[in-house]
């Protein structure tokens, strides 16, 4: 193998994008960390609280805990539905696309729109349309004799949501998967039709191998956003009926504002944000591994 | 085992030529021999990797057929064409061993388990890739790749025709020696139909039995490597074809003389009356041309160019440059010296094409 | 490659459910507010353009719109460039600290922008950029660079590093393989990525708005004039949610045949 060569000088390269994103990023993270550790009782004044805040919220038996641990795992759950569509379902649709000519241009086009709305559009655009009285989804769904009713089914709410991350959200898969496939040389086509594969054995051998780098990014990118989904349940449901769409950043948020309760909620923050971090960690470990071991 | 015929194969991309000048290649009639290796000579953009194409499937020529054999297969789609192809990068499939690699065709057309390994046992030896059999192809070197994209149109035996399409482009320098000479150890050893396309004469030189040389989408001339060089049919050929290419001058022709910017060059044969032509040239190779200290004609030199196993001059005669040869015992070159041109070696070309001269 | 017929009516059927909200979206907007109330209609039965023409006549909505694309092209333009060569170096060589540095790129894409609101809108107004586009610039940088970074790496590495080599060896300068060489290869990479980064710095509300007051005012600050103490002024709305998609619009379609890029027999 034509090993990478060791190279310090490479760095160089990578220096300007560590000016830009490290001049943002270092003084959240501080903040936060500095808020977690302490309680407020007021607008502004806080206690030294150590590590008691993380201790409750890990704690399902506290209210906190259990409060937390519920919306973790419907968040879980739905990042996990989410991803189960979205990403066959965007490679799919890939293989579909065209190609050449006209089609392409209009067809890129419109698998971008549902991306470019902003997303408290996004929720406003769905608010109607799941009404039954005046959205087509909803009046559709109740014409055909199913209970739906985004406010008050759990499961109508649920499956909404879903819905809409997946209308909203597939586009990106698509146009990645686009993009990777595009760049597969044609060679490797004629050398498999030379060599008799089915089309199966071109989808596995070939173009899934190559499109690997691209399913792990937009694998990431959709769970980060779907765990950390805020707005289109926010605007749509509420977090309800009851708490059947309340999200961890939605609990979040309540805890923050609504209780101004910041140590909680920064520790929740930050806990929050060391899931998101291990779940991709371990994603991308995984991934690089697998890489690794199948160069040498 | 068959052989290609081209029958008056052409191609313009939109299919509607209007000139000739549409044609990407122009009308082609050629036949393949089996058992041949074949060079695909020219400089980019001169039709043959469409050519290739045409043979391969990728491309269906606007007019004419190809033929395997007897059979009719210009429309035929590529996986059932019985050829193996070999890209400018290696093709392989990343996530197999180099065994899973070779055995791939043989898998798809669902021979027996025991057939496959025999198979792939016989040509990973022939290839030297014996030892890497179980190892994950990706990890493996450029010249190693390609050598498994071989295998694997190799490892079919229903295979009529290997077609390289400038098969070593990424292949470290260092190695390109000991690809090509494997490349030619099997075909000694397969006896099959190579068409190998380049634009690099010595490796269309050293590789193949006939070299096709291609300019503006037509054969220029077809030949063995030897005759390409002493008896270049088209300057074009003389110019592509060794390093540096033929000389040209315009001269009026006549009889078994030509002269050349007022000096008289003696010829080889004898040609009828030329001089009235404007388009006659004729071309010498600098092997054929040398610095003299003996009686010759006299030339400015230029510029002596040192490439270690020989020495070249660039000079003028009258107006006209040329390269000549410097031999080894002389030491010093001045301002002026005498070249001598080898009759025998010396063309006359009219319009380009070269002129037969007889006997003296 | 899918070419039956199969393949071609799956995608127009997604392209059409894809476009039923959208379309649901253009109808709301040439509707007035009681129109959408009152009923199901798949037509608008009085077709109104009031609210396109109060945004374009409003010199604020039209300001905003333009500090938008301003600040998003700006953004696009320098996050792809500051990506390529980290993502050329990233995936062609190991240095020290490289598969952390590139792990910890993606973890700034993790962060909520809510809790970081605050914090980031005191930085800005220490370093006296507040209020101005290049406020937002910086800020949306922190995901975009990242973004650009994986996304452009994924590609450089479906490029053979052989290549690289072989035109090493024939005397090209770094920068002149880089350029007139190596991006052309990703061309599908680098389109998709500028999209992409355009994409999200234009949708991106919350730092925006909080790092900008009246001079740099984004058109997302704008849009929160449809939410007023009289109610939702859902057409308003929606004429902006309309008018939103046309630059994105634009950019993919420019972009559209460096994403459809393919490569014939790898001519090099």
């Amino acid at each position: 193998m034509i090993d990478k060569p060791v190279n310090n000088r490479a760095w160089f390269f990578v220096l300007p994008v560590l000016g830009v994103v490290l001049f943002s990023s270092i003084i959240p993270v501080m903040t936060v960390v500095n808020y977690s550790v302490q309680d407020t009782m007021g607008a502004n004044s806080f206690f030294w609280n150590g590590d008691q805040w993380f201790r409750d919220l890990l704690n399902p038996t506290t209210t906190i805990g259990a409060r937390f641990n519920d919306a973790l795992f419907r968040t879980l759950a739905f990042s996990l539905a989410c991803l189960l569509i979205e990403v066959p379902l965007g490679i799919a649709l890939a293989l579909c696309a065209p190609r050449k000519g006209w089609a392409v241009g209009i067809s890129l086009v419109v698998i971008a729109l549902p991306m470019l709305i902003p997303w408290n559009v996004v929720g406003t655009i769905w608010q109607i349309f799941t009404r039954e009285d005046i959205g087509l989804f909803g009046a559709a769904l109740v014409g055909l004799g199913l209970h739906y009713n985004v406010t008050q089914e759990p499961i109508s709410a649920w499956m909404t949501i879903v819905v809409i991350d997946v209308w909203h959200w597939t586009p990106l898969v698509i146009l990645l998967s686009y993009a990777g496939l595009r760049a597969i040389p044609d060679a490797y086509y004629q050398a498999a039709r030379i060599d008799g594969a089915s089309r199966w054995a071109v989808f596995f051998n070939i173009e899934l191998p190559k499109l690997q780098k691209v399913l792990v990014i937009a694998v990431l990118l959709r769970f980060m956003q779907t765990f950390m989904i805020y707005t289109e349940p926010f605007v749509v449901t509420g977090g309800g009926p009851g708490s059947a769409t309340t999200f961890l950043s939605i609990d979040l948020d309540k805890i923050a504002l609504g209780q101004v309760d910041l140590g909680n909620a920064a520790a929740m923050s930050l806990v929050y944000y060391l899931i998101t971090l291990t779940v991709c960690w371990i994603f991308f470990t995984i991934m690089t591994q697998l890489e690794r071991r199948g160069d040498v | 085992m068959t052989s290609i015929t081209l029958d008056r194969i052409a191609h313009a991309y939109g299919g509607k030529p209007r000139s000739e000048s549409d044609y990407q290649l122009k009308p082609f009639q050629h036949v393949w021999e089996q058992g041949f290796a074949y060079a695909l000579l020219g400089p980019s953009g001169c039709g043959k990797t469409t050519l290739l194409n045409i043979i391969s499937g990728l491309v269906i020529p606007s007019e004419g057929r190809l033929l395997f054999g007897d059979k009719d297969v210009t429309h035929l789609p590529t996986e059932q064409r019985n050829i193996a192809q070999v890209f400018q990068f290696p093709v392989i499939y990343d996530t197999m061993t180099v065994a899973e690699n070779l055995a791939f065709p043989l898998k798809n057309r669902r021979l027996a388990k025991p057939v496959i390994d025999r198979r792939v046992a016989e040509i990973a030896k022939m290839l030297d890739l014996s030892a890497d059999l179980n190892r994950r192809a990706r990890g493996l070197t450029a010249d190693a790749k390609q050598k498994i994209s071989l295998g694997r149109g190799l490892v079919r035996s229903d295979v009529s025709a290997v077609l390289f399409d400038e098969p070593l482009t990424v292949i470290d320098p260092a190695l390109k020696w000991e690809l090509r000479s494997k490349l030619k150890s099997v075909h000694r050893a397969l006896d099959l139909l190579m068409i190998y396309v380049t634009h690099d004469q010595t490796e269309a030189l050293t590789f193949a039995d006939k070299v096709v040389v291609m300019n503006d989408g037509r054969a220029v001339q077809i030949g063995a490597p030897a005759d390409l060089f002493y008896r270049p049919e088209h300057t074009f050929v003389g110019y592509f074809i060794g390093s540096p290419g033929m000389n040209f001058m315009p001269a009026a022709v006549k009889g078994d003389r030509a002269d050349v910017a007022g000096f008289e060059v003696r010829l080889g044969a004898i040609y009828r009356d030329l001089s009235s032509d404007q388009s006659v040239q004729v071309g010498v190779r600098p092997e054929f041309v040398s610095a003299t200290s003996g009686p010759g004609l006299p030339a400015q030199v230029r510029r002596v160019v040192d490439l270690g196993r020989k020495r070249l001059a660039h000079v003028t005669l009258g107006n006209h440059p040329l390269v000549v040869g410097i031999p080894r015992e002389m030491e010093g070159v001045g301002d002026v010296v005498n070249i001598s041109i080898d009759p025998a070696n010396t063309h006359v070309y009219v319009a380009d094409i070269r002129v037969q001269g007889t006997a003296p | 490659m899918r070419n039956g017929t199969v393949p071609k009516i799956l995608f127009v059927f997604y392209l059409v459910v894809l476009m039923l909200p959208i379309y649901w979206l253009i109808k709301m907007s040439l509707q007035t507010n009681t129109d959408i109330m009152s009923g199901l209609t798949l037509f608008p039965r009085n077709l109104t353009f009031e609210k396109y023409v109060a945004i374009f006549n409003d010199p604020t909505w039209v300001h905003a719109f333009g500090v938008s694309l301003s600040y998003v092209a700006i953004n696009t333009v320098i996050s792809v460039a500051v990506a390529l060569p980290a993502a050329y170096a990233f995936n062609r060589y190991y240095f020290i600290g490289d598969k952390h540095l590139f792990f910890w790129l993606l973890t700034n894409l993790m962060a909520p922008a809510a809790v970081f609101a605050m914090p980031f809108f005191q930085l800005y107004y220490a370093v006296g950029l507040f209020d101005s586009i290049w406020a937002v610039v910086l800020a949306h940088c922190l995901f975009n660079v990242p973004l650009a970074v994986w996304i452009l790496e994924g590609f450089v590495g479906g490029v053979p590093r052989e290549i690289d080599e072989t035109a090493a060896i024939d005397g090209y300068s770094f920068p002149g393989f880089f350029i007139r060489i190596f991006l052309p290869l990703i061309a599908n990479g680098i389109g998709v990525t500028a999209f992409f980064c355009f994409m999200f710095s234009w949708v991106e509300q919350l730092l925006a708005t909080t790092l900008t007051s009246t001079h740099a005012l984004p058109f997302a600050a704008v849009m929160t004039r449809a939410y007023s103490v009289s109610g939702m002024d859902w057409s308003l709305l929606a004429a902006a949610g309309v008018l939103t998609m046309i630059p994105g619009a634009f950019v993919i379609w420019f972009v559209r045949n460096h994403i459809a890029k393919g490569f014939a027999l790898g001519r090099v």
